[in-house]
């Protein structure tokens, strides 16, 4: 498991511990990844960060668009391995966590303590004022950034 | 509505087990999942909490029973410092639980159950 910021490590661990998921990615809504578990090449966490920010995204639009409240969770279920993706709002702005999980586990334990984890963040998150949104022309850059320090090379 | 029936009489049993002296709440969850399928519990029960701890419970026991050579279990009954929880496996792994008082009247809860799993379609 990588951090960028680490107080996001030991929320996200007991996460990883509790719900016994295969793989996960916590990022902004614009696809700036902060934290990962078990990928193990940079460009599957650029490839999942930015379909995941896609679909939540969708998804809002599409809530929106029915004048109904934002869905909680998108869960993919599939015959190997499901994936659920969830935004939710933290004192450093709108994340998305991306959560892929095998039979080892469920997906009502994967929820369960997915909400415990963002109580958590929520609780420990430096208080300080969110950083600002990223501009078009940075992106790029800031995403390589993140995903050396992500993957320490 | 014909699809309202079905969520109808899943709540007439549920209450039937809930009316047993001492059941603080019951629900019918997906074993696969770990989702509330059905739920008429107390205030202070997270349904959601019990639904996913008892399907990951029961899947282990499944597990281990079977790796035993022995069949799936019918009926589990967890005891606790301040209360029992109780699950009654039913068909397509939808299981029926509930959540006990340490003075409940656990014979009448237990034929109760498997009476009402049985009657699941």
């Amino acid at each position: 498991m990588r951090a960028l910021e680490p107080w996001v490590a030991a929320p996200l661990q007991t996460f990883i511990n509790e719900s016994a998921a295969r793989l996960i990615l916590l990022m902004t809504t614009s696809g700036q990844v902060v934290a990962q578990h078990g990928f193990s090449r940079s460009v599957e966490v650029m490839t999942a960060a930015a379909l995941g920010a896609a679909i939540v995204a969708s998804t809002e639009e599409l809530s929106r668009t029915m004048a109904a409240p934002r869905f909680g969770a998108v869960v993919h279920n599939g015959s190997r391995q499901s994936c659920m993706l969830s935004a939710f709002a933290t004192p450093r702005g709108r994340w998305i966590g991306l959560v892929v999980f095998g039979s080892e586990t469920s997906v009502g334990l994967v929820q369960l303590f997915f909400d415990q984890m963002v109580e958590e963040l929520v609780m420990v998150a430096p208080k300080e004022q969110a950083p600002a949104p990223m501009l078009a022309e940075n992106f790029e850059d800031e995403l390589n950034t993140s995903l050396k320090e992500l993957f320490g090379r | 509505m014909a699809g309202t029936a079905p969520m109808i009489a899943a709540d007439e049993l549920l209450e039937r087990v809930t009316q047993v002296p001492g059941v603080r709440g019951s629900l019918l969850i997906s074993a696969i999942d770990g989702l509330v399928v059905a739920e008429r519990l107390m205030d202070g029960i997270d349904g959601r909490a019990v639904a996913a701890l008892v399907a990951s419970l029961m899947q282990r026991l499944g597990r281990a029973t079977t790796a035993a050579g022995l069949e799936p279990p019918n009926f589990v009954h967890l005891k606790g410092g301040s209360g029992s929880v109780l699950a009654a496996p039913g068909r397509d792994d939808v299981v029926l639980v509930a959540v006990v008082t340490p003075d409940a009247n656990l014979g009448r809860a237990r034929l109760d159950m498997l009476d009402v799993v049985g009657r699941l379609t």
